[in-house]
């Protein structure tokens, strides 16, 4: 299985990273090694083999529904990138 | 002898002696970061604020922190340009216990970007260098972790292992690293990368330091849904030097190929070491450890996918714009960010776990690869049945030169080929000293046991320690 540059600005486009034009050659190539590499698990049969999810076996895990201490308004926006009213500000989202 | 030069339990004895203050051992690891780390770079800043010396009933001893453990008041950022000023509000569940135990906070240690790699190189600060040779890389990620110890430039540190990210850099440092079993140890604040893989845990000169670091680290949290609330022992009773009887399994599987000879024989001579203190040795088998690093590479970078897609530019870090409209303002600013953010190996994991999870693709990759991993486990389930631990070579090999895996991704992915199994299994594993290649770089032991078995890891290593010179050992620096 081999990855083309059209399947790069594919998974580019799923992960939100923008690829310039001259590293998508360089990309594919790279994650075609590697995927190249991990096709061995193509051979091994799980017929009937239950997936893995966590290494140990856990239910849900629930809590008390109480309000407990969180970090205030003001602490969460100390490390915000910009801010405004209260909130985080992103660029305008609808024109 | 300058107490840095100590390790924690040596400095505890001085405390409980009364012929040393806690001021005077800072000075004294204060001094060495200045004289050692402009040669080592195992430092990414220097702890923001000084200690305070008058908490009461307290033994501090100093220790460094890897920079993706959240730290209030410190700026940690995965050794990640997208985190650059990123001022932790908060404290990880363990920062708050080593705080609590007078613990010295000496400074943030060097990592790879996001833990993603086996080098130190990938950071954006530039690389951490070996003590032992400043021409080779410390091991990885918690390479930052594992120098400083080495260095002596603090008593103890903590790290995080997702596929051997303690245990590597401990053996190509020529110190102790133990990563305990998932769920032994909150992961509440350290930033994830692979959430059913990462696990926390100590970088010690020595075994001894090892089961205090743990006996402080270890426990329930309940802010860490995946931390498992089970008695925690005390650590130190383990350390016993009496391995008779004890049946060590060494698999067939790791004896192969691509095993550097000098790595090998020290690694059987400790077996023989072992077997001559009454140790029963015998061959056993892990059929499917072979197929781990190809299920870890589709695991590991399938959760680091999501875990990093918190990383975009809205909230904190990092944010970039592009200087001409692509899509829409809001996705041009996710996509120009994290396109300036990650290096290079962030964004090939991240595309590679994304392709592993996209449609049309899951069940080829992800969910085959989380199969092969309840194999794996049944492996190790199977072997524990009639073996109390399974001893490997830590790496296949020494520390390699800076730069001389970093253009080929799949070389480095195989130097985590043994360390890799005991993360996908949840079962600790240790790394302790056994030897040098005849270059004068450190080689590691590994060792494995059951799942919260660690008191089984800790006997056999310090046993092995007593009777073995390599500990004692210190790079010229």
């Amino acid at each position: 299985m081999s990855i083309s540059i059209k399947d790069v600005q594919y998974i580019a486009a799923l992960a939100r990273i923008h690829v310039p034009e001259d590293k998508l050659g360089s990309l594919a190539k790279e994650l075609s090694n590697i995927v190249g590499y991990v096709e061995q698990l193509q051979s091994i049969n799980v017929d009937h083999v239950t997936p893995t999810t966590h290494a140990v076996p856990l239910g849900n895990v629930l809590r008390d529904d109480v309000v407990l201490r969180s970090f205030t308004n003001q602490e969460a926006l100390g490390v915000a990138v910009e801010k405004t009213n209260g909130s985080f500000k992103v660029p305008l989202v609808i024109e | 002898m300058s107490s840095y030069l100590k390790t924690a339990h040596e400095i505890l004895d001085l405390y409980r002696s009364a012929k040393i203050s806690p001021k005077e051992v800072y000075e004294s690891f204060s001094a060495r970061i200045k004289a050692v780390d402009p040669k080592v770079k195992a430092f990414v800043h220097l702890a923001a604020s000084t200690p305070d010396f008058t908490m009461p009933g307290v033994s501090p001893i100093p220790i460094g922190l890897k920079d993706n453990l959240c730290t209030k008041g410190e700026e940690i950022t995965c050794a990640s340009k997208i985190l650059k000023g990123f001022v932790s509000p908060y404290d990880a569940g363990v920062v708050e216990k080593v705080k609590s135990s007078g613990g010295l906070i000496m400074g943030i240690l060097n990592q790879d970007e996001f833990a993603f790699g086996s080098s130190c190189e990938s950071s954006c600060y530039g690389p951490t260098f070996n003590p032992w040779n400043l021409a080779c890389v410390p091991g990885g990620s918690s390479g930052g972790s594992a120098a400083s110890v080495a260095a002596d430039e603090v008593a103890w540190a903590l790290g995080s292992d997702t596929g051997g990210s303690i245990r590597q850099p401990a053996s190509f440092c020529g110190i102790v690293g133990l990563k305990p079993t998932y769920g032994r140890v909150s992961r509440y604040g350290l930033i994830a990368f692979a959430s059913s893989l990462d696990q926390i845990g100590p970088l010690t000169k020595d075994v001894t330091d090892c089961a205090l670091l743990l006996n402080i680290i270890a426990g329930y949290d309940e802010r860490d849904s995946t931390s498992v609330n089970y008695h925690v022992p005390d650590y130190t009773k383990a350390l016993v030097n009496d391995v008779r009887g004890l049946k060590i399994g060494i698999p067939k599987e790791a004896f192969v190929e691509g095993l550097d000879p000098q790595v090998r024989s020290a690694v059987e001579e400790s077996l023989n070491v072992l077997k001559k203190m009454g140790a029963v040795i015998k061959e056993i088998s892990l059929p499917h450890t072979p197929y781990a690093v190809a299920t870890y590479y589709i695991v590991a970078t399938a959760e680091a996918s999501s875990n990093l897609a918190r990383f975009d530019g809205v909230r904190y870090g990092l944010r970039k714009m592009p200087t001409s409209t692509r899509k829409n303002a809001l996705v041009d600013m996710y996509e120009e960010t994290r396109f300036a953010g990650f290096g290079d190996e962030a964004k090939r994991r991240i595309m590679l776990g994304t392709y592993a999870l996209s449609s049309g693709y899951y069940d080829a990759y992800y969910l085959r690869g989380q199969k092969v991993r309840t194999l794996i486990k049944q492996d190790f389930d199977a072997v524990f049945h009639d073996c109390d631990v399974i001893a490997t070579p830590t790496a296949p090999t020494v520390a390699f030169k800076v730069g001389e895996k970093i253009s080929d991704p799949l070389s480095m992915y195989l130097s985590d080929i043994y360390t890799i199994p005991a993360n996908l299994a949840g079962i600790p594993a240790i790394s302790v000293p056994c030897g040098f290649s005849d270059t004068g770089l450190p080689i590691g032991l590994q060792l494995q046991a059951k799942a919260f078995n660690e008191e089984m890891l800790l006997r056999v290593a310090y046993s092995y320690e007593q009777n073995t010179p390599w500990h004692t050992k210190k790079p010229n620096l």
